[in-house]
């Protein structure tokens, strides 16, 4: 028999869902064919059997998410077949006695006595979170030394799509109506419950008071006039499309004046490295310009990158952002497409938002946003009153790595090269 | 991955602390080196080599064999607005200064009500693991971190040794430093050119890590990292801090972490009766009880009267990283 467990994908990846079995129990299976689906942070992908068999047990359920390495399926081996072709016996005393024939028999002296003892070892740690989860640890199967339950084991059984392990809610909160069994999800929220965070708002989560905490954030807006690029963009958008198949919007034009902008003020296209063992704390200034773009989907956020975003014209920016962006929502996007981004545009705007101050993308010194493009009455240099189109962009900064001196240059040069961008010429 | 300044040097402990106690003596004539063999010897494993020929006998002084003398001495320069760095050859010969050091330059501030401070730096190599016999290898820091009023550092870095030592010396009270010998021309690193401070009381989270906290000090961080490496490997992730200074302990670095991890071990060299090990664990013990999923375990010293000169003796007494690498392995899957 060969105990599978799940794979590490990635390499800051502790833990996988289980999206889908592939194989069923009975099913044969191949050595290298796959035989489940596991999701990650934002990858999907097929794991290979390492052995040819049949699948004996399945010991997560879909939808399930475990620590790496935790076992998810028993596969029989061929050749050992024979030795297997007996009835199993069963895994522990505990199932022995489990099975008479009343349904409703109360659990034997054995099985108490097994699980008052587990009860009783149980650890600080673990008490409490069964505590606060509501979890019995009478009835979980331990995965600690000699059989001892972890916190981590009362985690795993708290968790959504846990059979086992969750106690009864308590009496006093009224039982749910009958046949509303409907479970509160983050598109679909039933006031009053618990939504369960998939995986990817957990990192999301994570990830944010993650960056809230570590760098000290600071805030600074400017606003632009975009009348200009604005008309330009309206005067190639139908060409565009029809010759790429991508809408063009504004966002490729911010992100050039944004990479324009990286390049005068590279300390903003940096990140902050803390000190660690012999090396002090200090900034590395990235060599390259890798764009994130902020992009929100129904349940999730992603941050898809173009890379290299310095290298490329607006019209290649438009096509390499209009790419990803379709990924995103087909979610397609792999790990690729998220990595090594250096600084992060979000385009706040195409909800209607006029100012916004974003959470910066750990590991970068700064996130600026586009928001919405307004007309406005606007008193001119030459003191004429036009109406324009005036766009605020916001900034956060790492204030461990600029101060307000590079930020706000920063800010200027970005308005300073959007403006002067069209009415004309080449994307 | 960190920058590495054009603006640094490579350099091993002794030449850490060499450089570190030269740019001092340059920079403030208060400054000076109080201890035996300093001046003409220039310090036993040549720390202060030639110090005297620069800064004269008035500053680099070399004393009889008299430890409480040495560090009297100091406390009284350094009551008077001096800032006297005492030497102790050998930390197994502090003894007879111990009443000068908790007795007199600890209290100084407290019994003057603030009208004295004492700022002195006694610096004194320790620890074993180099056929030093009883009185070559003993770990002194347990007998001081008991004392309020007195800091106590271990740093185990070159890197380290020079930012606490500028720490330990700008000082207003008193600082018991303290050098692994064994790290002295073993560990070698990257220390930043020109004047710096790192503050007393920071621990150095060195490696992250999710399934135990591992904490130690000199020597055997540098095991204990290297046996978390094994761990990593295997697929365990270890998480090894630095404590750098004992006294001040950094607390919250190490409760944050084994809030996360909710396993803790303590390594050290010291005996355990009553060792740092002891501290920390009550600590967190006090603290953190309710993360704690695994009862703490320390891995340090025997409780003999001291480390034997016989090879297999001083084997016995000092933690290996195959015996450290077998303790994480076990309280991570307990």
């Amino acid at each position: 028999m060969a105990t599978i467990t799940m794979p590490q994908l990635g390499e800051t990846v502790t833990e996988g869902t289980v999206a889908q079995w592939l194989k069923k129990i009975g099913d044969s299976v191949d050595k290298y064919e796959d035989f489940v689906e596991v999701s990650t942070d934002k990858v999907n992908a097929g794991v290979p059997s390492p052995v040819t068999g049949t699948i004996r047990e399945l010991l997560v359920k879909e939808g399930e998410t475990v620590a790496t390495g935790t076992p998810i399926a028993v596969i029989e081996e061929v050749g050992n077949a024979q030795a297997a072709a007996e009835p199993a016996t069963p895994a522990s005393r505990t199932e022995t006695v489990q099975t008479p024939s009343g349904n409703g028999a109360p659990p034997s002296a054995v099985e108490t006595a097994e699980a008052e003892n587990a009860a009783r070892g149980a650890s600080p740690a673990v008490r409490r979170l069964a505590r606060e989860h509501r979890v019995d640890i009478r009835t979980i199967k331990g995965s600690g030394a000699n059989g001892r339950v972890t916190a981590d084991d009362i985690l795993a059984a708290a968790r959504p799509g846990t059979a086992t392990g969750v106690a009864p809610p308590p009496a006093a909160q009224a039982p749910p109506p009958a046949g509303a069994a409907r479970t509160s999800t983050y598109a679909q929220p039933i006031p009053g419950s618990l939504v369960q965070l998939t995986q990817a708002r957990r990192i999301i989560a994570e990830r944010m008071v993650e960056s809230k905490r570590t760098a000290p954030h600071a805030w600074s807006m400017v606003e632009i006039d975009v009348t200009d690029v604005w008309q330009w963009r309206l005067r190639e958008k139908d060409r565009f499309e029809r010759e790429t198949g991508y809408k063009l919007t504004l966002l490729p034009f911010f992100i050039r004046a944004v990479v324009q902008a990286l390049a005068t003020f590279p300390l903003m296209n940096a990140r902050f490295v803390p000190a660690v063992g012999l090396s002090p704390a200090a900034i590395y200034v990235n060599d390259e310009v890798n764009i994130g773009v902020a992009i929100g989907l129904q349940a999730n956020l992603v941050v898809p990158v173009v890379k290299h975003a310095d290298k490329l014209s607006i019209k290649g920016l438009a096509i390499a952002a209009g790419e990803l962006i379709d990924k995103a929502r087909k979610g397609k996007l792999g790990v690729d497409d998220l990595a090594g981004g250096t600084f992060t545009v979000n385009n706040n705007g195409a909800n209607g938002s006029w100012a916004s101050a974003p959470i910066i993308n750990a590991g970068q010194a700064g996130i600026v946003t586009m928001e919405a493009a307004i007309k406005k009455l606007v008193v001119r240099d030459d003191d004429s009153i036009a109406i324009r189109h005036m766009m605020n962009s916001c900034l956060s900064l790492d204030h461990r790595v600029v101060d307000g001196y590079v930020a706000s240059g920063f800010l200027a040069d970005l308005k300073r090269r959007l403006e002067a961008m069209g009415p004309g010429g080449e994307l | 991955v960190a920058v590495v300044s054009a603006d640094s040097t490579v350099m091993n402990n002794v030449e850490a602390v060499r450089a570190t106690l030269y740019e001092a003596l340059k920079s403030d004539d208060r400054t000076l080196i109080i201890g035996e063999d300093v001046g003409a010897r220039g310090n036993v494993f040549l720390i202060t080599k030639d110090f005297i020929n620069e800064f004269g006998p008035q500053r680099i002084i070399d004393t009889p064999i008299a430890e409480a003398s040495i560090v009297g001495i100091a406390v009284g320069m350094a009551m008077e607005g001096l800032r006297p760095i005492a030497e102790i050859q050998f930390a197994d010969f502090i003894y007879p200064s111990f009443n000068q050091i908790v007795g007199e330059a600890a209290k100084t501030r407290y019994r003057s009500n603030g009208e004295y401070t004492c700022p002195m730096v006694i610096r004194t190599p320790y620890g074993g693991g180099v056929r030093g016999a009883l009185s070559h290898s003993v770990s002194v820091e347990a007998l001081f971190y008991h004392v309020p009023g007195l800091k106590v550092v271990a740093p185990a870095f070159p890197a380290d040794v020079k930012g606490l030592l500028n720490t330990a010396i700008d000082d207003p009270d008193p600082v018991l430093f303290l050098e692994h010998k064994k790290t002295y021309r073993l560990i070698k690193g990257e220390v930043p050119n020109g004047h710096y401070t790192i503050p007393l009381g920071k621990a150095n989270v060195l490696k992250g890590g999710t399934r135990l906290t591992v904490v130690s000090y000199g020597l055997y961080v540098h095991w204990a990292l290297e046996a978390a490496n094994k761990l990593e490997e295997e697929g365990l992730s270890v998480e090894v801090i630095d404590l750098r200074s004992i006294r001040p302990m950094d607390k919250t670095a190490i409760l944050t972490s084994v809030e996360k991890t909710r396993r803790l071990l303590v390594i050290h060299e010291d005996n355990k009766f009553g060792g740092i090990g002891a501290e920390i664990s009550a600590m967190v013990a006090e603290e953190a009880l309710f993360h704690l999923d695994a009862p703490i375990r320390r891995l340090c010293g025997p409780d003999v009267p001291a480390m034997g000169y016989a090879l297999p003796l001083e084997e016995e007494f000092m933690s290996s990283p195959v015996e450290m690498a077998d303790a994480m392995r076990e309280l991570v899957r307990f």
